[in-house]
């Protein structure tokens, strides 16, 4: 299976997720955003970081960014393409996600390990996982997800929330929610679900020396889901 | 064009023998743009004019010591090929003017010192000072100095792995912000500042110059006084995005051959950095200030040449590599300008618009700056502390513990470090929080382990002993991991060197620091110094900040402080007599604040440290934590909090009063965890090295009990602990 990853000026989990991609089995490669097109790849990553400095709003310039268009292109075509933090942001600046994300409800920047409740598994990117809840982790200043009544209506009808924050029993309630995020949303994925964007990194979370493992189950389902 | 005189000169902080001086060397009146030269080599903050004499005392040898001070940071051995390059610096004036930016362009300013020498940053430390939490200013300074820090370190993409926070009063006018980077090189690949050959190519990169930062330096070498606010516009404001572009375009020029040194443009800016460069070769060098890409329109040479614009880099490159050079750059969208070159004349010639404005002699500004031997005096014996144990009477032990545990020192600093991203390259596998923070050397077995720490109250009542106490609680943090202690750095910030107390506390610290690394031989490789943290004639406590790294040489042997089995023993290693003078319970239980520190024992701190690692390296440690402010409770009490498991303490033995055994202070201690059927072998093995220990109790259930002394749970003492920050930022 073959992935790339974008590295945008100020992308800068660009090297973990190429790290983890590989450790799961990937042949992946790395892409600058000046390159015209993209090599061929069965996924496509948008990792996190601070693209253009996050200067005007988060993932705005990303998303007016020379290899977007190739990024868009593959994703209308089907194609698989997972937004992690900045990279979230980056889609739902391209409209291939809807919503924003706006600062954190507490205004200030927050790292640390979170319970995502798994809400949609008819999908690539959640299929052969066995767990309902997952440990991951954020470090993001811009992950209050809010969108329209009207867009919350069709997300939902469509299946297309993710993963919601909650504690470790599932519980995805307002207390369980750290930055503000609308529905707790933590994740979503568009209408074909062959996109998704999430806060959490999965790729800080893939062994036990680290934050935590669950990161692991979220790759090995996506080399074998693919 | 200003004419320059005396009056002139005592502006930009120079005193008036300084300036005579200055005439004298080049035998007529400097014109302003040299003055402006002058006084950026001169200020305390370049030229360590006060304390040279006594930084040359401190050891600085070892065979880990690649590099020591001297250069833009230090380096040590981490075997293999690898190499730890690493230091920590100061940016106390300019971060209690404007917290954010001071405090962001601290971070920035550090990383540049260190991937300047060719290693990718890989953790970022800090030690944060702030005056009393009642003092009305105290609260939003720990705000802005946190979001700065965040905000540069985060967009940046290097984690934030430790750090330490302090309150106490004598900060109420100048805070203390220490940033410490470490970074990871080939120990063939190092990069240094020192220019060679002449007619080389010198480059400016990065961003543009702006008016911004002009005369920081000689703002961090001053006292502050009602006008404070005035020098808004000598903080330099901060760009991680632009630092995050350099960093990876210096990182992709130095993988190739055509650099002969590089010099970041920190305080003092394009002066300090040319006039390094060129010093340490023993060269001349020759600028066109037209050629330097500024921000803002006409500027004059004097403004180019002082300003602290952020993110900079001077080069000196191999003829004809420009236009390879450049491409790197132009790749990356940062600035790439061939602005002068190296000469054989050993003097700075500034031209700007085809005149020359400055010629000056390199020697006159870094070998003949001046040097003082200041007046000191030895700081007295503390005052005798003469509280009797009927003190004692009235106090409950749970009461006391519970009151520790929400001192602001003590306290936890999660509101902090959560916002700091100390997770990110995917190697951090100890997290801020516990004996140290530790990450990985990326794609081996290794480890680096690091931390911060001061303890000014200590360096407050005895100096010398503080100094000594500082090294050795750096080296039993790293001990505390598993790991190797290596090398350290040093921040020392001090109040105004021109006052004779000042000036000895500073004199007796360096000569502590200096007896405590010789003896554990661990060296101090980088540092700085900052002197002049007084407002209006209050100074700080002395308080030198160490800075330490240690190495893992298997990452999966680390230890961590969490308690990991019911019915494992606790042991506490070292000896506690029970000093409680200038411990956290005398002064906040008792309001007793005379007394001395405790005493340090080297021989004792040497052999208790290395009798754990040997108890690691035959995997008989379960958990291990260092015994420091607050005493053995306090240290027993976080490691139940971190871990939600209880302690049953056995009943005292001996004649140590039970306030003193577990709240004093004594130093060399560790608290371990050991398996029941380890504890026999673990017992000999410490008596045989003629190692104190005591057993303290047992891990059991989810309280902390004590005969009918002490029984707490966990929760009960966690809320207290976890909340007092929090609460008192929202408030």
């Amino acid at each position: 299976m073959k992935s790339s990853v974008i590295i945008f000026p100020g992308s800068n989990c660009d090297r973990d997720m190429d790290v983890a991609l590989k450790k799961f089995g990937f042949e992946n490669q790395m892409v600058w955003h000046n390159d015209a097109k993209i090599p061929k790849s069965d996924l496509i990553v948008l990792p996190g970081g601070f693209s253009y400095g996050d200067y005007l709003r988060c993932g705005s310039i990303a998303g007016k960014s020379k290899i977007i268009k190739s990024v868009i292109d593959f994703a209308n075509s089907g194609g698989l393409v997972l937004g992690i933090c900045n990279g979230f942001q980056i889609l739902t600046e391209t409209g291939l996600l809807p919503g924003i994300l706006q600062q954190n409800k507490y205004l200030n920047f927050i790292c640390k390990n979170v319970f995502v409740k798994i809400k949609n598994k008819e999908n690539k990117y959640f299929k052969k996982i066995k767990k309902e809840v997952l440990e991951l982790h954020i470090a993001h200043n811009e992950g209050n997800y809010f969108c329209s009544t009207d867009e919350l209506k069709s997300i939902e009808d469509n299946g297309q929330i993710a993963v919601t924050y909650c504690d470790h029993k599932g519980n995805d309630d307002e207390k369980n929610n750290p930055n503000g995020a609308l529905k707790n949303i933590a994740g979503i994925f568009n209408e074909n679900k062959n996109i998704l964007g999430m806060m959490p990194h999965p790729e800080r979370m893939i062994d036990p020396f680290l934050s935590g493992e669950d990161g692991s189950l979220f790759f090995e389902n996506l080399i074998e889901s693919l | 064009m200003v004419e320059v005189n005396e009056k002139i000169a005592i502006e930009h902080g120079l005193k008036s023998d300084e300036y005579k001086k200055i005439c004298d060397l080049l035998k007529r009146t400097p014109n302003i743009t040299e003055l402006g030269v002058f006084s950026a080599m001169w200020n305390e903050h370049c030229s360590y004019k006060s304390s040279r004499r006594h930084l040359k005392k401190l050891h600085t040898k070892g065979d880990k010591v690649i590099q020591g001070p001297g250069e833009n940071a230090g380096v040590v051995d981490i075997d293999d090929d690898d190499a730890i390059v690493f230091k920590i610096e100061s940016h106390n004036h300019p971060s209690f003017i404007e917290p954010y930016q001071g405090a962001a362009t601290g971070v920035g300013g550090i990383m540049r010192d260190v991937f300047t020498m060719g290693a990718r940053p890989i953790a970022n430390l800090n030690s944060i000072h702030f005056g009393s939490p009642d003092h009305e200013k105290t609260r939003n300074l720990l705000r802005g100095v946190v979001k700065g820090i965040g905000g540069y370190g985060n967009c940046i993409g290097v984690p934030t792995i430790a750090g330490q926070t302090c309150f106490d009063e004598s900060y109420n006018g100048n805070i203390l912000v220490n940033a410490m980077t470490l970074g990871l090189v080939n120990k063939n690949k190092i990069f240094y500042s020192k220019a060679a050959g002449i007619n080389k190519p010198v480059i400016y990169v990065g961003s543009k110059t702006g008016r911004d930062g002009i005369h920081g330096a000689s703002m961090a070498s001053a006292i502050f006084d009602d006008k404070i606010e005035e020098k808004k516009p000598t903080v330099q404001v901060g760009d991680p995005f632009t630092e995050k572009l350099l960093l990876e375009a210096c990182l992709e020029l130095m993988a190739g051959k055509s650099i002969i040194s590089i010099q970041d443009m920190g305080a003092a800016g394009l002066t300090s950095s040319s006039i390094e460069m060129a010093s340490k070769g023993d060269l001349g060098i020759e600028i066109d200030l037209t050629k330097v890409p500024c921000r803002e329109e006409n500027m004059t040479p004097y403004e180019i040449m002082l300003s602290e614009s952020q993110e900079r880099m001077l080069i000196v490159l191999e003829e004809g590599k420009e236009n390879e050079a450049k491409k790197i750059f132009d790749k990356w969208n940062l600035d790439f300008a061939v602005i002068g070159k190296t000469t054989n004349s050993k003097n700075i010639e500034l031209f700007f618009k085809n005149e020359k404005v400055a010629e000056i002699p390199i020697n006159f500004l870094a070998e003949n700056a001046p040097m003082y031997d200041r007046k000191w005096v030895k700081a007295k014996l503390p005052k005798e502390n003469n509280f009797s144990k009927d003190k004692f009477k009235p106090l409950k032990l749970s009461d006391c513990l519970k009151r520790i545990l929400i001192d602001p020192n003590i306290a936890d600093k999660e509101w902090i470090w959560d916002q700091y991203d100390h997770t990110v390259m995917g190697d951090t596998i100890q997290k801020p929080g516990g004996n140290a923070g530790v990450v990985r050397v990326h794609g081996t077995n290794k480890a680096v382990a690091a931390s911060v720490d001061s303890s000014a109250t200590y360096c407050h009542a005895h100096p010398l002993t503080g100094g000594k106490q500082v090294v050795c609680e750096s080296w039993r943090n790293m001990i505390s991991v598993g790991a190797k202690p290596i090398a350290i750095t040093n921040c020392l910030n001090f109040g105004n060197p021109e006052k004779e107390k000042n000036m000895g506390e500073f004199v007796e610290c360096v000569e502590g620091i200096t007896e405590a690394s010789k003896y554990l031989n661990y060296p101090v490789v980088s540092g700085n110094v900052s002197f002049y943290n007084e407002t209006k004639d209050m100074g700080i406590k002395p308080t030198p900040s160490i800075g330490g790294i240690g190495l893992l040489s298997d990452y999966k042997k680390m230890m961590t402080m969490e308690l990991k089995n019911e019915g494992n023993y606790i042991l506490v290693i070292g000896k506690t007599e029970g000093h409680l003078d200038q411990s956290i319970f005398a002064r906040s239980i008792l309001s007793e604040f005379n007394g001395p520190p405790p005493e340090v024992n080297l021989f004792n701190e040497k052999q208790n440290g290395n009798s754990i690692l040997n108890l690691k390296n035959k995997n008989l440690i379960e958990t291990c934590h260092d015994v420091s402010l607050g005493g053995i409770l306090t240290a027993i009490s976080k490691m139940s909090i971190k871990s939600g498991k209880g302690v049953k303490l056995f009943p005292l033995e001996g004649l140590v009063n039970k306030f003193e055994y577990f709240f004093g202070e004594d130093q060399g201690r560790y608290i371990i965890e050991i398996k029941p059927e380890n504890l026999e072998n673990v017992e000999n093995m410490l008596k045989k090295d003629s190692i104190h220990f005591d057993k303290l109790g047992l891990v059991e259930g989810d309280k902390i009990t004590l005969e009918n002394d002490i029984k707490l749970s966990i929760d009960d003492i966690k809320e207290g602990y976890k909340k007092w920050l929090k609460e008192y930022m929202v408030n």
